[in-house]
């Protein structure tokens, strides 16, 4: 393996250095049809599950075919898809903003050697490398995190639950049959990358544990008074400690105060909090971004913690499975997951999917915690 | 023959959805076989050993990642996200493993030439592994190591005209959803101003010179594919003030059945015959529209924009020709201070090409004077808005108060009234004062 110069001198970092020159232009990636047509665009169908055709007002039409996938990809995988772009769509290809890849053609006649092309292609583990569908009232793509493939804050993984999850949830990325779209999300930690809390039902990595203190090392790894000011409910303070006969700067965790954030971990490597049997799964549902008929709305908690069970976290999406079917049998039509719970009450909701009410799921956590509070005397037995 | 024993991961390939863990064994294959004869500029085994440690952390139910180093190209304080493992010695492979997040195009569409000399870069000189996209919209090139940082950023930028992302406290790369490019809901261009502001921010992407993250996003309608209102501190959401246009003719051929509902959304169920009093004029949040004698009306002063009934008949009804764009500030995830959606600051600004987008950008760059100055180390904007009081934003941002900006008044009269507001001013007399009242 010897190393080759790209053509960077590192003994002159600055000769012929190109900076601040941002991304390509988007406009030298439309296909034709996109280009032409761009800002005329009149109506738009979905044809089947992940077909879509949009209208022009000049007359032209574009069929887009969508396809779930992992967002973690390999070259190998894109260059497959680029051979597929290449052979039916003129070499362009897009992707969503929740991992789908869309291939698009500019005619109804390329549309189903396009779908048979895509649907027959399989990993040789034996899962589909491009099912079709994601469209209209089902579930499309999981967007998610980094999880433990490559984060340092994670409390659960996010490729493995994503994959376990869409496996349960596949008959329902091939159909259009739910009350109203429902989108799934997940992020490993509560810092959200993914901003999972406005999600149908959002998979959140929890940890349980507060940070253990590494005394030893703490004061030579770590800024301490970040580390205290890191923390949201002032749970840290500076903390004289004797290690080997020797009095060092440290700190020491409130540990009743804890809410498990991890944010003292990010600033400070020498509280690490993830655990095996601490760290594991919040399940929230209802939130929603679109401001459709009612306005976006956060996801609430509905199961405080479920366990971290690699490889296919059962409970996790059984748990999730139930929610869709019960809220797919009990919705009305457009109505989204959080407005079914608000209507029929979230009484109902824990009544109808079966799932246990804890104190855990009571807020107490500052300001907004007193407006989820009832103050009414209407409520169902 | 793999290297590491996975029979954990090993569970994951099977079941219809597309498996990472078979896409990774191929990879691996791939470059163990070489067939290309590519010189790799970082270990041969990377995906196996990646492989390996995600297999550790699925038996022993934590991460083995740690802290980023700082790492990074020459210049840029963003862009770059340092990874080194916990057990180098296991999995030498992923000892150093950092991430570099490419910014991607407006709107991602891709040509296949770009796509496939991406991919021989990134076999060449990194783990041939990606994330198509990072949460945030980049393309994430996963894992590499320090020395091949400045050559994949000198490949880029020399070879591809192609720069990085935002990491860090700067501005993060900005996203937007497909818009006018494909579809007939968005009010603005919203890829040309996703790109123009990108390009007219390069300094706040790559320097970091804020308090924290901070973040745009552009929605073209109200339906918020790139969820810009949950998530980005400055969200860009295309509206319009005039009339929904309505089609009367395609209205009719809704309700003879002629045409499919929420453009065919609903086609996996027998929900029985289209309902036009029931699904649109009923579900309406405002009770803005009738439908009598075959004709739809909508008192359009009344209506709110939710996009339903353009939903569920878009071949009758489009959102009107008057458009903009409203501005909400301050959405965020929720550590620390819990989740904050987006709150409306600009009900509705001209997203004007032709001056460059100025009248939005005098917005955002007030914004930022404002959170500079006042914004402690790591608070997002929404936490100062919190924190000081959304009528701060508005003093800082020049924009009058309206009641727009309020779901409802305030519940107190706590007013902190300022000493120009009230009559007389606050100095006073108290001896003049004791003349009338004794102690």
């Amino acid at each position: 393996m010897a190393f080759i110069s790209s053509g960077y001198d590192p003994e002159n970092p600055m000769k012929d250095r190109i900076t601040d020159i941002g991304p390509r232009h988007y406009s030298e990636f439309y296909p034709p049809v996109i280009k032409e047509n761009k800002g005329k665009w009149l109506y738009h169908e979905l044809l089947s599950p992940g077909v879509t055709v949009h209208v022009s007002e000049t007359g032209d039409e574009v069929y887009t075919v969508k396809v779930g996938g992992a967002r973690l990809m390999s070259v190998t995988l894109i260059r497959e898809i680029c051979e597929i772009a290449d052979k039916h769509c003129d070499g362009y290809v897009r992707w969503t903003t929740r991992n789908n890849v869309e291939f698009m053609v500019d005619s109804k006649d390329k549309v189903q050697p396009l779908v048979n092309d895509l649907e027959s292609r399989k990993f040789a583990g034996g899962s589909y490398k491009f099912p079709v569908g994601g469209t209209g009232a089902g579930i499309t793509n999981i967007v998610h995190t980094q999880g433990w493939i490559h984060c340092h804050t994670p409390a659960t993984d996010a490729s493995g639950p994503v994959k376990a999850t869409m496996d349960v949830l596949f008959d329902d990325f091939k159909d259009m049959r739910l009350p109203a779209h429902l989108r799934v999300s997940l992020a490993c930690c509560l810092n959200m990358c993914g901003a999972v809390h406005c999600s149908d039902i959002a998979i959140l990595g929890f940890h349980r544990k507060p940070p253990m203190v590494d005394h030893e090392y703490l004061d030579k790894m770590c800024e301490i008074p970040l580390a205290i000011s890191a923390c949201p409910t002032a749970a840290i303070k500076p903390k004289k400690v004797e290690v080997d006969g020797k009095t060092l700067n440290s700190v020491e965790v409130n540990q009743n105060r804890c809410m498990f954030c991890g944010n003292c971990y990010t600033m400070c490597p020498c509280l690490p909090l993830s655990d095996k049997e601490g760290d594991g799964i919040v399940i929230m549902v209802g939130g929603k971004v679109s401001n459709r008929i009612s306005a976006p709305k956060f996801s609430k908690v509905a199961v405080a913690f479920l366990p971290n069970e690699a490889p296919r976290w059962g409970q996790t999406t059984a748990m999730i499975k139930n929610i869709v079917d019960v809220y797919a049998a009990d919705a009305r039509k457009y109505e989204r997951l959080g407005e079914w719970a608000e209507r029929i009450g979230w009484e109902r909701f824990f009544d109808k999917t079966g799932i246990e009410f804890t104190h855990h799921l009571i807020d107490d956590f500052r300001d907004p915690a007193y407006y989820t509070w009832r103050q009414t005397t209407q409520f169902k037995f | 023959m793999a290297k590491h024993e996975t029979p954990l991961l090993d569970q994951l390939e099977s079941g219809p959805w597309p498996s990472f863990v078979s896409d990774m064994k191929q990879e691996a294959e791939s470059r163990a076989k070489n067939a290309n004869n590519v010189d790799f500029q970082v270990p041969v085994d990377v995906v196996d050993d990646l492989m390996g440690i995600l297999e550790l952390s699925f038996k022993d139910g934590t991460t083995h990642w740690k802290h980023g180093g700082i790492v990074g190209v020459f210049g840029y304080g963003g862009g770059v996200i340092g990874r080194y493992c916990d057990q180098p010695e296991k999995f030498p492979g992923v000892a150093h493993f950092h991430t570099m997040r490419v910014n991607q195009p407006s709107g991602k569409f891709y040509t296949t030439d770009y796509l496939k000399k991406l991919c021989d870069l990134w076999e060449f000189r990194g783990s041939g592994l990606t994330n198509m996209h990072g949460s945030t919209g980049d393309i994430i090139l996963l894992g590499t190591v320090t020395k091949q940082l400045e050559e994949v950023f000198f490949e880029l930028t020399h070879n591809f005209n192609q720069d990085l992302g935002g990491s860090g406290s700067n501005l993060r790369t900005p996203s937007d959803c497909i818009g006018q490019a494909r579809c007939e809901y968005a009010c603005y261009d919203t890829q040309d101003l996703c790109h123009t502001l990108t390009l007219d921010y390069q300094d706040e992407l790559h320097r970091p010179a804020f308090p924290y993250k901070f973040k745009f996003k552009f929605d073209g309608c109200p339906n918020c594919c790139v969820a810009s209102i949950a998530r980005s501190d400055m969200s860009f959401i295309g509206t319009w003030k005039d009339e929904i246009r309505i089609d009367q003719d395609a209205v009719k051929a809704y309700v003879a059945g002629e045409i499919r509902p929420n453009a065919g959304g609903h086609q996996g169920r027998d929900w029985g015959p289209f309902d036009i009093q029931k699904e649109v004029i009923g579900l309406c949040p405002t009770e803005c529209m009738r439908y009598e004698n075959g004709k739809l009306e909508i008192n359009n002063k009344e209506c709110t924009r939710c996009m339903h009934c353009i939903n569920t008949m878009p071949r009758a009804l489009r959102p009107g020709k008057q458009t903009g764009c409203s501005i909400l500030c301050g959405a965020k995830a929720p550590i620390l201070d819990g989740a904050q959606m987006g709150s409306l600051l600009v009900p509705f600004v001209e997203v004007n090409k032709e001056s460059g987008y100025q009248e939005i950008k005098d917005v955002i760059e007030a914004v930022w004077d404002y959170w500079m100055e006042e914004g402690k180390n790591r608070e997002r904007l929404g936490e100062l808005m919190k924190r000081q009081g959304f009528q701060k934003l508005l003093e800082a941002t020049g924009i009058p108060a309206m009641p727009q900006h309020v779901q409802e008044p305030r519940h107190n009269p706590y007013i902190f009234w300022k000493e120009e507001e009230v009559e007389g001013g606050w100095e006073r007399d108290v001896v003049e004062y004791r003349k009338n009242h004794l102690r």
